[in-house]
């Protein structure tokens, strides 16, 4: 029964017509597994409007897209595009089924999973395929553990997963790839749907703040109290930065939410990221490992946060930082003006 | 108006602490705690009751029977009952196997008094996924309405629900009919300090206890271990990177070297203009 289910599935993200990072990365990532397999690699796309995005789809590394468009696909909703997706399922079978792990990546996915009764694995942060067996194997960091748990589903399929963004590599985009479009038609009323996206209110500043941030100063429990980390804010205001923060600090309440880096929180890769009084737990160092340059500054010489950085400073973050926010004013006064960044 | 929030006792992974040899959690070092964002799924429950004047609260979990010390947090927050369903039928569930044991307790629950509303946290602290609430939903075959920040407005005469939606840039405004499901983020409220009465209620209240031979029309192959169609394959430390450099010294050597190393990467660092 399970030989019926070939190919790996992406499901490709698209709001306002504008594909989502994400789906990009998982289709680099659905390339690897698809060789693997010796299988096509196919993106997934729904929306309205939708079907000058294949080629785009295809360039990215898939072999072929299918597409729902329909008014009815215009605003993500689980109601509508989960029945699109699972026409899509039920009638080709893919083995392989990855979404990134986005607010409508994790919706649709979880829905998708109950109806066709199939294991589900979140947050992904790496992908594999054991080929003998044609599982996949979808590690995630362990609760709460620094440790990685694989998960397999043996003996259902689709074998569905979600994925962190930014942890998957895209491939380059190459326009001389050529693949094919399947469109599919699906009968849905609007009167017959029981939620209505009423008005989709965008607002780019928060998020985007600390995901595209050039420099991220982050701090943690080690800075001692709320009080101690206004050090970090001090900093960051210093150098233009922004500020992020461990679960422990958004749990204690020094920082909100929208600043969390791991894997509950965003995942970043920024060029130059400050670990001050972090330890580098797992859940934190998967949100942050992919940055260019890491500083970490830690009491705790055996601290696991010291294996990610490029260079590492064993003292007192109270006594350092202190030092670092005054040279770099000097540093700024000399100069004459802004510390930037190239 | 009847809701029913699902809740997760959870170890606090705020205190839990790590065995250094063996990489996994010591759970003994930690306290089990009502999942937080199961309290804000509570704490919106009494919001909602406020909004339209009056209703019950039934708050639903699924665990060991210590899990019942959740069900008397909840009533402490406002809830007016709560169910517990507990067996070893249930151990070892997925979150697939777990959505199919909560559907059939709360088709239980229907049955003494219809649902217009299930709440869930957004996720458990524990498990991390996300993955129940909407399986509840699709099992129910109720519309479900993930990561809620605000419940905008509800019109019980035309039975819809209007709720904001987050997402990763912004925010959806959905009208959804009920009965519905949401899942909600700790920005929805604030947890607010709980009534003498509702302590004392909490202390007295004796929890309503199934077991699987409570429920009816249960498939017991789709339940627990059983049920669960992902296992985990292996547990691996993830290859250790080896590290970089060390900047040595006093604090001001330290500053000093960083200073220098930062001002030589120019690609990537500081100029002044």
């Amino acid at each position: 029964m399970i030989e019926e289910y070939r190919g790996v599935w992406v499901f490709i993200e698209q709001n306002d017509g504008e594909i989502e990072g994400v789906s990009l990365e998982l289709l680099g990532a659905g390339r690897k597994l698809a060789d693997k397999l010796e299988v096509t690699l196919s993106g997934v796309l729904l929306g309205h409007d939708v079907k000058a995005l294949c080629p785009e789809i295809i360039a990215y590394g898939a072999d072929e897209v299918y597409v729902v468009d329909h008014p009815i696909m215009k605003d993500y909703r689980t109601e509508s595009y989960m029945k699109g997706i699972m026409l899509l399922a039920e009638k080709y079978k893919p083995e392989i089924f990855l979404y990134g792990a986005t607010p409508n990546g994790k919706d649709l996915a979880s829905a998708v999973a109950t109806d066709l009764s199939t294991g589900l694995t979140a947050d992904t942060t790496m992908l594999d395929v054991d080929l003998e067996k044609r599982l996949l194997e979808a590690s995630r960091p362990a609760f709460g553990g620094n440790i990685m748990a694989t998960i397999l589903c043996k003996k259902h399929r689709p074998q569905m997963a979600t994925v962190r963004p930014k942890v998957m590599k895209a491939l380059d985009r190459d326009t001389s790839r050529t693949g094919k479009i399947i469109e599919e038609e699906i009968d849905l009323k609007e009167e017959n749907m029981r939620t209505k996206v009423l008005k989709v209110v965008k607002d780019v500043t928060k998020v985007a703040s600390l995901a595209d941030a050039h420099v991220v100063v982050a701090g943690g429990k080690g800075l001692g109290d709320i009080h101690g980390f206004q050090l970090i804010h001090e900093l960051a205001d210093t150098i233009g930065a922004s500020v992020g923060g461990t679960r422990d600090v958004v749990e204690a309440g020094w920082l909100p939410h929208e600043l969390q880096v791991g894997q509950t929180g965003e995942t970043i890769t920024p060029k130059i990221y400050f670990a001050i009084g972090i330890s580098g737990a797992i859940q934190h160092v998967v949100g942050m490992k992919n940055s260019e340059f890491i500083i970490a500054i830690n009491k705790d010489p055996n601290a696991p946060i010291f294996d990610v950085a490029t260079y590492g400073i064993v003292g007192d973050a109270m006594e350092i930082v202190p030092k670092l926010i005054e040279q770099f004013k000097k540093l700024r006064k000399e100069k004459g003006g802004e510390v930037s960044y190239v | 108006m009847h809701i029913v929030v699902c809740v997760k006792q959870v170890p606090d992974t705020k205190i839990i602490k790590i065995n250094p040899k063996t990489n996994t959690l010591d759970r003994r070092s930690a306290p089990a705690i009502l999942n937080p964002y199961d309290a804000h799924a509570v704490q919106e429950a009494v919001k909602i009751r406020k909004m339209v004047g009056e209703g019950t609260i039934s708050v639903l979990s699924m665990g060991p029977p210590q899990a019942t010390a959740v069900i008397k947090k909840s009533i402490e927050i406002g809830a007016d009952k709560g169910y517990l369903i507990s067996d070893r039928a249930f151990a070892g569930a997925d979150t697939l196997a777990t959505s199919y044991a909560l559907s059939k307790a709360l088709e239980r629950i229907a049955k003494e008094e219809p649902v217009d509303l299930v709440i869930c946290g957004l996720h458990a602290i524990d498990g991390d996924t996300g993955q129940v609430g909407p399986g509840i939903a699709r099992r129910m075959d109720i519309p479900p309405v993930t990561n809620v920040i605000e419940v905008t407005e509800l019109n019980e005469k035309e039975k819809t629900i209007l709720l904001k939606r987050k997402l990763a840039n912004g925010y959806q405004l959905i009208q959804a009919d009920y009965p519905c499901l949401m899942t909600v983020g700790k920005e929805i409220n604030e947890i607010e300090y709980s009534p003498m009465p509702n302590m004392i209620k909490a202390a007295r209240y004796e929890p309503i206890i199934w077991s699987v031979n409570d429920l009816e029309n249960v498939n017991r192959p789709q339940l627990g271990l059983k049920g669960s169609p992902t296992i985990v394959g292996k547990m691996f430390t993830p290859p250790k990177p080896e590290g970089g450099k060390r900047l040595e010294g006093n604090s001001d050597e330290q500053v000093n070297q960083l200073m220098e190393v930062l001002q030589d990467k120019k690609e990537l660092f500081l100029t002044a203009r």
